[in-house]
């Protein structure tokens, strides 16, 4: 089994996200790392090769971003996958949900992968609908928010939470899989695999190599057009009690609560 | 004509709530533009009473596909059948799981451009305008659709379900059996078990008083933290969960908030080592008071509670209870 992990570079957790408001996109200046969420859908992909159920002759790991988003693929590929494959092209920079997952889909093909896995949102875009684009697009079957996958023959027995309650279903391979956070507990990469990591094989493309039609990406030619950016409506700010001395803290919150008749 | 086809999700005989905000805010959408709201259900054997019943929150027509329930993808087969027939320029769909699944599908099916976690849509020179909150609800970003179908993903609870006037009943809308075929891809998944109840059968929706817990209670035994303040409260007050400690399998999915769990509005809602990610915040940010105890001070959370602690709630909760009982008592 050929296992593909679409994994994307996002600012750091830590760093301040925000709008640049003469283009309207999002400022992508800054620290940046590996979308942690991604990091679930590596480890999804190194358990079913430890498993030991199927065997996993490849773990590639596949993104689309600028030319920074080789830290990404390097972190990806110390945390387990074998090789990576960047697709980087200036003709795809502002490409909306749409256009991304069709970019990302004919990378794949050439791949011809029999599992591909995907973490549940990026940090950044929070959109949570890459994987549904991407499996359109491959004619393969998909689910998101998965939380508990095991490989039964040429299917996966997959389990998520829906709007009402555990579902469990069969999805047929080959297919596009999107795991929660919930499916495991991601490694901490060996020093070894992270000195290792910019050694492995690294393939870097752009639309002409994998089939991408340029009328379909960039922001001139996405569907949705993010028109504005506005503030949200000001809430009034709650009070903030910082615990330095719990029995004051507790005071405080009492009093607070028999003001408002909660007691 | 710039109808609306609007996603239907059903479930045991009855429509799911989202989904009748959606029917709702299309059918005021639709008069906007001069067109009708058209819904659309999935599944096998739908009531056809349950599908004109639709007609009350202003669906015009229901159009009803016979197929696997439960999964995306026949979905999205049975609605890009229905806007090939032609007439409809949006696809709205309610909060939830499946409408994201949908709408991303149908997306890329038809070219068209998608928003998600729309939080309110207007209409503006006879097109559709989605407002959009972006970076953890920072800013609001606006969307306006390039292709001919603009795909339009609400927030949870972000479409108010309105009944027509009673004095002007709607009644029942007509209904119609779309005939669409499965592609392959859509027949490669197959529901095994669907709608299981993890945990125990707990009642929330009724309390007034939540002592909500999350990851920050550090494994199952914490909740004991929680039910012990719940206690002192006593009265009319539950204990609810977020998905995280839901899916770690530490409390029963009956007790869970948020876009895949129960919405509530309680008149106090106290959430312990909880982030307050917008998947939670959805389904309780209507509440009359929200108590954040968080140890990180920059915890989502703070930005919508009355009151914040930052500090460790092993400590703090312990205290809180005793106090809270020796209020009651004295
Ligand atoms: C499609 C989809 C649907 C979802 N549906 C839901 C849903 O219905 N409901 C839901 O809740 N979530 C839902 N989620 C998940 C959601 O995005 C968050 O992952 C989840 O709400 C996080 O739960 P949490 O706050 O318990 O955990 P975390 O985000 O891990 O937060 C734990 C918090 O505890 C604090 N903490 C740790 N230790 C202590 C301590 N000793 N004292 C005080 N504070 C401490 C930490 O600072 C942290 O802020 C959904 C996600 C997706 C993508
Ligand atoms: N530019 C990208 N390159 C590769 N994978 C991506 C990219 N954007 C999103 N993804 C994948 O899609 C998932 C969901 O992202 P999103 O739909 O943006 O919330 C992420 O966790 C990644 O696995």
């Amino acid at each position: 089994m050929k296992i593909c992990v679409l994994v994307k570079e996002v600012p750091d957790a830590a760093v301040e996200k925000r709008i640049d408001t003469s283009t309207g996109r999002m400022d992508r200046s800054g620290e940046k790392n590996l979308n942690p969420y991604d990091t679930h859908a590596i480890e999804a992909a190194m358990q079913i090769r430890e498993g030991g159920v199927a065997p996993v002759e490849e773990i590639v790991a596949v993104t689309m971003g600028p030319e920074s988003a080789v830290r990404a693929l390097h972190k990806a590929v110390s945390l387990g996958a074998d090789r990576s494959v960047h697709l980087t092209d200036p003709a795809v920079a502002g490409s909306d949900v749409a256009a991304t997952g069709y970019a990302l889909a004919q990378t794949l093909q050439r791949e011809s992968p029999d599992l591909v896995l995907l973490g549940q949102q990026s940090d950044d875009g929070e959109c949570y609908t890459i994987g549904a684009v991407v499996a359109e697009h491959l004619g393969m079957p998909s689910l998101t928010q998965v939380i508990k996958m095991n490989v039964e023959g040429d299917a996966l027995r997959c389990e998520r939470q829906a709007e009402y309650g555990y579902d469990t279903v069969q999805v047929g391979l080959p297919a596009v899989i999107s795991v929660g956070d919930a499916i495991n507990e991601p490694r901490y990469p060996s020093l070894k695999a992270i000195m290792g990591a910019k050694k492995k094989p690294l393939d870097t493309v752009g639309i002409g190599d994998v089939g991408i039609d340029a009328a379909k990406v960039g922001g001139d030619n996405s569907a949705a057009r993010w028109v504005a950016a506005k503030a949200p409506p000001a809430k009034a700010a709650g009070e903030i009690i910082e615990d330095e001395d719990t029995g004051e803290t507790v005071e405080k919150i009492v009093a607070w609560l028999d003001e408002r008749k909660l007691l | 004509m710039s109808n609306i086809l609007v996603y239907a999700l059903h479930y045991e005989g009855a429509i799911n709530k989202n989904s009748l905000g959606a029917v709702s805010e299309g059918a005021k959408l639709a008069a906007e533009l001069g067109g009708e709201a058209h819904a659309i259900l999935l599944g096998e054997n739908v009531p056809q009473d349950l599908a004109a019943s639709l007609g009350k929150y202003g669906a015009k027509k229901v159009l009803v596909a016979e197929g696997p329930e439960g999964l995306a993808q026949p979905l999205v087969d049975a609605m890009a059948a229905a806007i090939a027939a032609g007439g409809y320029s949006y696809a709205l769909f309610g909060g939830g799981l499946l409408g994201f699944e949908i709408g991303a599908g149908l997306a890329a099916r038809l070219g068209a451009g998608v928003a998600m976690e729309v939080t309110g849509v207007r209409a503006e020179n006879g097109e559709l305008i989605a407002e959009r909150p972006i970076l953890g609800d920072s800013a609001i970003s606006e969307i306006k659709y390039r292709s001919p179908v603009g795909i339009i993903i609400g927030r949870l609870n972000a479409f108010e379900i309105r009944e027509l006037d009673p004095a002007h009943p709607a009644g029942d809308a007509p209904v119609e059996q779309l005939a669409f075929e499965l592609s392959p891809h859509a027949t490669q998944a197959k529901m095994l078990v669907r709608g299981e109840q993890r945990g125990a059968d707990v009642d929330i929706e009724g309390a007034s008083i939540l002592i909500a817990g999350g990851r920050g209670l550090g494994k199952a035994e914490g909740f004991k933290l929680c039910e012990d303040l719940a206690g002192a409260f006593g009265g009319n007050t539950a204990v609810a969960a977020t998905r995280a400690v839901v899916d770690a399998g530490w409390y029963p999915y009956a007790a869970q908030i948020g876009q895949t769990g129960k919405t509530v509005a309680p008149k106090l809602y106290l959430a312990a080592g909880i982030s307050g990610a917008i998947q939670h915040k959805v389904g309780m940010q209507s509440s009359e008071n929200i108590v954040a105890i968080n140890k990180d001070s920059n915890a989502p959370i703070f930005e919508f509670s009355d009151l914040g602690i930052v500090g460790d709630l092993n400590k703090i909760l312990p205290k809180l209870t005793e106090a809270v009982k020796a209020k009651k008592d004295g």
